[in-house]
């Protein structure tokens, strides 16, 4: 096959890379310039949007053989990503970006191009597998369960996931590295990236802040009496416990956590720990990684963060919103998150979270 | 195999130069030294210079060899407007490389010097009015005037003896790199006080450059050390870059008509296979091997891309340190929106560029152009 692998300057595209072109496949690497005014150096161990990321990234298609090229998906980026990551703040959600970065660039914006230009698919070094089923490709679960990437996939259509290749998900981590020492890939020990790209100091609040303004509002009890003040609304998220500054003490002595955030009159609730108990969650925008799924009640797992654990559930798909029942109650669950339904290691689909109820 | 017509970036180093500096590499000692080793190394290189400068039609004195293109411009530039402590204004062409561009940026924005940049009409020339007009109001503050010979993108020539008629006592500086051994260029009878030359586009090797300076002229210095080269640039001479420089001078294979029958082959090939396609500068003198194309509805990148693959080699005219493809700033200043200066390929053919070449690179280029235009309506 004609394929372009998304390479970030990292170990793990790099060698997704190497592996798709030893299977005998026809590879060109992209590096994809995501930020219009790229710092030169990697600041701590985030990395994709540097100078010094897309050498790296150069370096490894020239020691695996392959042509490189940079794309400018500065514009893209920015407008399908970093604005949305925004306006969900605004919007008293918490947006997880890479999912967006996932569903808008990598498999819309590189894999549309690639396939107008003759590519069968794009590579990347994502930790996932997929299986040929027969009503075509399915999304599955890493062998590595600490790496598994899985959720930050499940916004993929299944004509996207048919047109992915993730060579990386039969190998642990470890092995990885090895194979790329193996390799002569220069980029074996570079650090893993974390957190968000975008945010180089790794302070989202802070960079929220910077970029929306802050506008200091109240912290309400659950009886809606004010016991401190916020600086901005958007910059917390559901089950926060930590930098409330709340002075006045709860009668017995209990933390504080936030429950909710209201936008409109920019103000933060918060109350005892069990008032976060999450019972049943809807979400919006659902998409199916495999097999449309049939009406009905089904049993299966709900995953709700990008390493949290997979929840049993009974879902159902009413036509316009996923729900999930828990059996077991989950604490503290932010609105724009993304719900991940699995079955057994198969992704069934996901959608992003609107509404919850105890 | 592949099929390269990115001439006007690096054009392949010719057999004599190639020799001559395998020779050179051979022998030992610094030009500078005063043993018979170094007086030999240093013979070698003086007669270089000598027939470089009876190339350009200056004297020898007149050569001072630096390590590319770019440091020659960046010497001039500063150099001139050091050279004129009382004089704060920098008037450049919008259509220079960044070689002339940002060491003038620099200077305003470190020496708080002001520049204006002379407009380019959309055929690509500049607007000589508009500098006749800036020269009379303002000539008593003008420290340097830089025009280039001829653009690097388009291939587009420049006026320069005009210019140099306007400028009255004014230095003025220009960027030959691009027209070195393409098109007649004597240093005196131009007037010039300075200009640029680089060896690597006309057959030599890369890393050799020169700028020719009037001589007897005085000029700071960006590297001092050793007081090589009228102490404006120290640093041991590159002997053997600076003999196969003059033997690609010397030995030069480019033939300026023979390349210019292909290019018209090829602007007319491009007439008819794409149809929509723009040739800029098309209407004005341009050097024999450059022809610059906006294909509508594409992006440069993904042309380029797509080229390569199909195995040839040109430019999308203009990159960033990051590799990411802006906006042409030549194309731009000659009245392209921002689209049209993204959706452009260069094209420069050299002495060794066939027919066989240019039917070839004809052959693929309407399933390029259906790619990129698909890959980019999305």
């Amino acid at each position: 096959m004609k394929l372009i692998a998304a390479m970030s300057g990292g170990v793990d595209s790099a060698v997704a890379a190497a592996r798709a072109v030893e299977e005998g496949h026809d590879v060109i690497g992209v590096h994809l310039a995501l930020s219009s005014n790229p710092q030169k150096y990697r600041s701590g161990a985030r990395g994709c949007c540097t100078i010094e990321d897309s050498h790296d990234a150069r370096r490894a298609a020239d020691v695996i053989g392959i042509p490189f090229y940079i794309w400018d998906m500065a514009d893209e980026f920015h407008a399908g990503v970093v604005e949305n990551f925004m306006s969900e703040y605004k919007a008293g959600r918490t947006p997880n970006p890479c999912l967006r970065c996932n569903e808008k660039i990598k498999f819309a914006a590189v894999l549309d191009r690639a396939k107008a230009m003759g590519f069968d698919g794009v590579i990347t070094g994502h930790y996932a597998r997929t299986r040929d089923g027969d009503s075509g490709k399915t999304l599955h679960r890493a062998v590595d369960p600490l790496k598994d990437q899985s959720y930050v996939l499940a916004v993929l259509n299944r004509e996207q996931i048919s047109g992915a290749l993730f060579p990386l998900g039969d190998t642990e981590k470890v092995d990885i590295r090895l194979e790329a020492e193996r390799r002569g890939l220069a980029v074996a020990q570079k650090p893993d990236s974390h957190d968000i790209c975008f945010v180089p100091s790794g302070d989202n609040a802070g960079w929220l802040r910077e970029r929306m303004g802050s506008e200091d509002g109240p912290i309400v009890d659950q009886d809606g009496k004010q016991i401190g003040t916020h600086k901005g609304a958007y910059t917390y998220t559901i089950g926060q416990r930590k930098g409330l500054g709340i002075t006045v003490p709860t009668a017995d002595g209990s933390p504080r956590f936030v429950l909710k955030i209201e936008p409109v009159s920019n103000t933060v609730v918060v109350g005892a720990r069990e008032e976060l108990a999450v019972t049943t969650m809807k979400g919006e925008r659902a998409i199916w990684c495999g097999p449309d799924i049939a009406p009905g009640d089904h049993r299966g797992f709900v995953q709700v963060r990008a390493h949290g654990a997979a929840l049993p559930c009974t879902y159902r798909f009413d036509g316009t919103n996923l729900i999930a029942n828990l059996d077991e109650p989950l604490l503290g669950l932010a609105t724009g998150q993304a719900m991940v339904i699995y079955d057994g290691d198969r992704v069934v689909g996901s959608a992003t979270i609107c509404e919850t109820a105890a | 195999m592949s099929i390269y017509l990115d001439h006007a970036a690096t054009t392949p180093m010719i057999e004599p130069a190639i020799s001559a500096m395998q020779s050179a590499l051979r022998k030992i000692g610094n030009p500078s030294s005063l043993h018979t080793d170094g007086r030999a190394t240093r013979k070698d290189v003086e007669e270089a210079r000598e027939v470089i400068a009876q190339s350009l039609g200056c004297q020898a004195s007149e050569v001072i060899f630096t390590g590319s293109g770019t440091e020659a411009n960046n010497t001039a530039i500063k150099g001139l407007f050091w050279s004129a402590p009382d004089k704060n204004l920098i008037v450049v062409s919008a259509i220079e490389h960044h070689a002339v561009l940002d060491p003038a940026h620099w200077l305003v924005e470190h020496e708080g010097a002001e520049l204006i940049e002379i407009p380019v009409k959309d055929t690509g020339v500049i607007d000589c009015e508009f500098l006749r007009d800036l020269v009379s109001r303002r000539g008593d503050e003008i420290a340097l005037i830089s025009v280039m010979s001829a653009n690097n993108e388009t291939g587009v020539i420049q006026p320069i003896e005009k210019v140099v008629e306007i400028a009255g006592s004014i230095p003025v500086h220009t960027d030959a790199v691009q027209s070195f051994m393409k098109l007649p260029l004597n240093f005196s009878t131009l007037g010039l006080f300075a200009m640029t030359v680089s060896a690597h586009k006309i057959g030599g090797p890369l890393g050799i450059g020169a700028l020719i300076l009037r001589k007897a002229f005085e000029m700071p210095a960006l590297l001092h050390g050793g007081g090589q080269e009228r102490e404006i640039r120290s640093g041991t001479l590159n002997a053997p870059s600076i003999v196969a420089f003059a033997a690609a001078v010397s030995q030069n294979a480019f033939s300026a008509q023979s390349v210019e029958i292909l290019r018209q082959k090829f602007e007319d090939g491009i007439s008819t296979v794409a149809p929509h396609a723009r040739i800029n500068g098309k209407d004005s003198l341009r050097l024999p091997g450059i022809s610059n194309i906006t294909f509508p509805g594409t992006q440069a990148d993904f042309l380029l891309l797509l080229m390569d693959g199909k195995k040839v080699s040109c430019s999308t005219g203009a990159a960033c340190t990051a590799g990411v493809h802006r906006p042409s700033h030549v194309l731009m200043a000659m009245g392209h929106d921002e689209i049209g200066a993204t959706s452009s390929l260069r094209f420069s053919l050299g002495a060794n560029t066939t027919a066989e070449d240019i039917d070839y690179v004809l052959g693929v280029i309407p399933e390029v152009i259906d790619m990129a235009k698909a890959a980019n309506s999305l």
